[in-house]
């Protein structure tokens, strides 16, 4: 059998006319080989146009479709039909507010994101003429894994502590600033440490993984936030204790 | 730019109920009741050592009550599950590189399964 | 941003983490045991009070219930937390004092045999 008829349950939101989000049921002919996002593709197309939601690469690469696929943080392109009975639940990405439909509010990311200071500080000024920054393939492991983030925020959907303290920078903004900190051409720990060993950096963390867990590109957010706490414990007990010690 | 957003509330008490992860989670968390109530256990036997050989003898005597006996096992349950979450995630915590390769999880998580079973013969032996 | 305590006592949570998970479900063991009377020698003063009367002996007994102490105590203080009573400060308190206190009762019972 090619085809199923799969019944989409699909949270709505209309700011303009709702004062808070309902469910509506489409049916759909499902080919096998369909994700998620192939069916709403098809509720757009040809049942009700209306509906909203954020998608691009179909991939898994741009991190665009998050959303809640039978409760569980998915990327829709990568949320496959076979996979599920004939009833799917559709919401948008968790803790976070509802802009319309499937589509929330990321400012609150966003602004973490650039909190932490995700780009290279180099340890002194280098003109061009001196020459590029060198790395060995070895430096370069050190922090490969957690470069592979496409900021879909599904790790932010799956945290509890996120849900309940908003204010936690939470785990893709912390695990990106570990990136940096890692990378052998960069000097910037010191300005990220103000953001990230903060209360509301990775000491909101108790280590659930549920971040790991979820994560489509398996960058493992959860174990990078653990390392920056062993690496602030570490900083902390040298600062108090040995304070004769240079940085 | 967000016209009305809609924030769906999460409970503060009932959250970890949503999800199995979660479940397990706080399975692994409240194991630090036992661990900590173990522990002054521990401190207990230690206070009647430190008086004397009759005190002691009395403390084992007492440890023989059905609750006693049922906080053990329920301890026993607890410090195990704390032992094997612990070991589980240790690779995700302390990585370790060997030039550009990183060592398997699977054999930090072997290497202090060994090591538990090592100790524990010890203490075992030792004990009984 | 806010400095958080957590970082001061992350330190011996973890050991003590580490610790308990290696010694504490063997330890529970030899208590069950003596609890269900498996073994008419189990427990014996003598042998116990000698390994407790070893200076060695002394640093292992303290070493295992003050890492186990701070271990409870900061993942009590968390699980609290995560239980939604929020008032952090408060339990950090409460129970970091009670550790405090375990490891000065630890202390004496130690100086003492």
């Amino acid at each position: 059998m090619s085809e199923r008829q799969i019944q989409l349950e699909v949270l709505r939101y209309d700011p303009d006319t709702d004062s808070e989000p309902r469910f509506q049921s489409y049916t759909v002919p499902c080919k096998n080989e369909w994700v998620v996002l192939d069916a709403l593709n098809y509720v757009k197309e040809n049942l009700d146009t209306t509906l909203s939601y954020r998608w691009s690469c179909h991939m898994a690469v741009c991190g665009s479709c998050g959303m809640m696929v039978n409760g569980e943080p998915k990327l829709s392109c990568k949320a496959f039909i076979r996979e599920y009975s004939d009833n799917i639940r559709v919401e948008p990405l968790a803790n976070f507010p509802i802009e319309r439909d499937l589509v929330t509010v990321v400012e609150d990311f966003i602004a973490k994101l650039a909190s932490v200071k995700p780009y290279l500080i180099p340890k002194e000024d280098k003109p061009i003429s001196a020459g590029e920054f060198k790395q060995t393939p070895a430096e370069l492991m050190t922090y490969k894994q957690y470069t592979l983030c496409i900021n879909c925020m599904l790790c932010y959907a799956a945290c509890p502590q996120y849900a309940l303290v908003p204010e936690f920078i939470g785990p893709a903004a912390i695990a990106l600033a570990h990136r940096y900190n890692q990378d052998s051409r960069d000097g910037g720990r010191d300005e990220r440490q103000e953001v990230i060993a903060s209360h509301e950096g990775v000491w909101e963390c108790s280590f659930v993984g549920a971040c790991s867990e979820v994560c489509p590109k398996h960058v493992d957010p959860a174990g990078a936030l653990q390392q920056v706490k062993v690496a602030s414990t570490i900083d902390w007990y040298k600062e108090h204790l040995m304070p004769w010690v240079k940085k | 730019m967000s016209t009305k957003p809609y924030v769906r509330e999460v409970s503060k008490f009932d959250w970890y109920f949503k999800h199995p992860r979660f479940m397990r989670y706080m399975a692994r968390e409240v194991t630090c009741i036992f661990i900590g109530a173990y522990t002054f256990l521990l401190i207990a036997a230690l206070g009647s050592l430190s008086q004397g050989k009759d005190a002691f003898d009395a403390f084992v005597q007492g440890l023989g009550s059905p609750f006693w006996v049922l906080f053990n096992a329920a301890a026993l349950v607890a410090a195990v599950y704390h032992s094997t979450s612990w070991f589980n995630v240790t690779p995700q915590a302390m990585p370790i590189q060997r030039g550009e390769e990183f060592v398997p999880g699977n054999i930090i998580i072997g290497a202090h399964y060994a090591v538990w079973a090592v100790v524990s013969l010890i203490i075992l032996v030792w004990g009984v | 941003m806010a400095k958080s305590s957590k970082p001061i006592f992350w330190g011996p949570f973890a050991a003590g983490g580490t610790i308990t998970a290696f010694v504490t479900p063997a330890l529970v063991l030899v208590t069950l045991f003596a609890a269900m009377r498996f073994s008419p020698d189990m427990f014996t003063y003598d042998s116990i009070h000698a390994f407790a009367a070893h200076w060695l002996g002394k640093l292992i007994i303290f070493g295992i219930i003050l890492l186990s102490l701070w271990h409870a105590a900061h993942r009590m203080r968390v699980t609290l937390y995560d239980f939604g009573l929020r008032a952090d400060e408060l339990a950090a308190v409460v129970l970091y004092s009670l550790a405090g206190l375990g490891t000065v009762m630890t202390l004496f019972y130690l100086l003492r045999i």
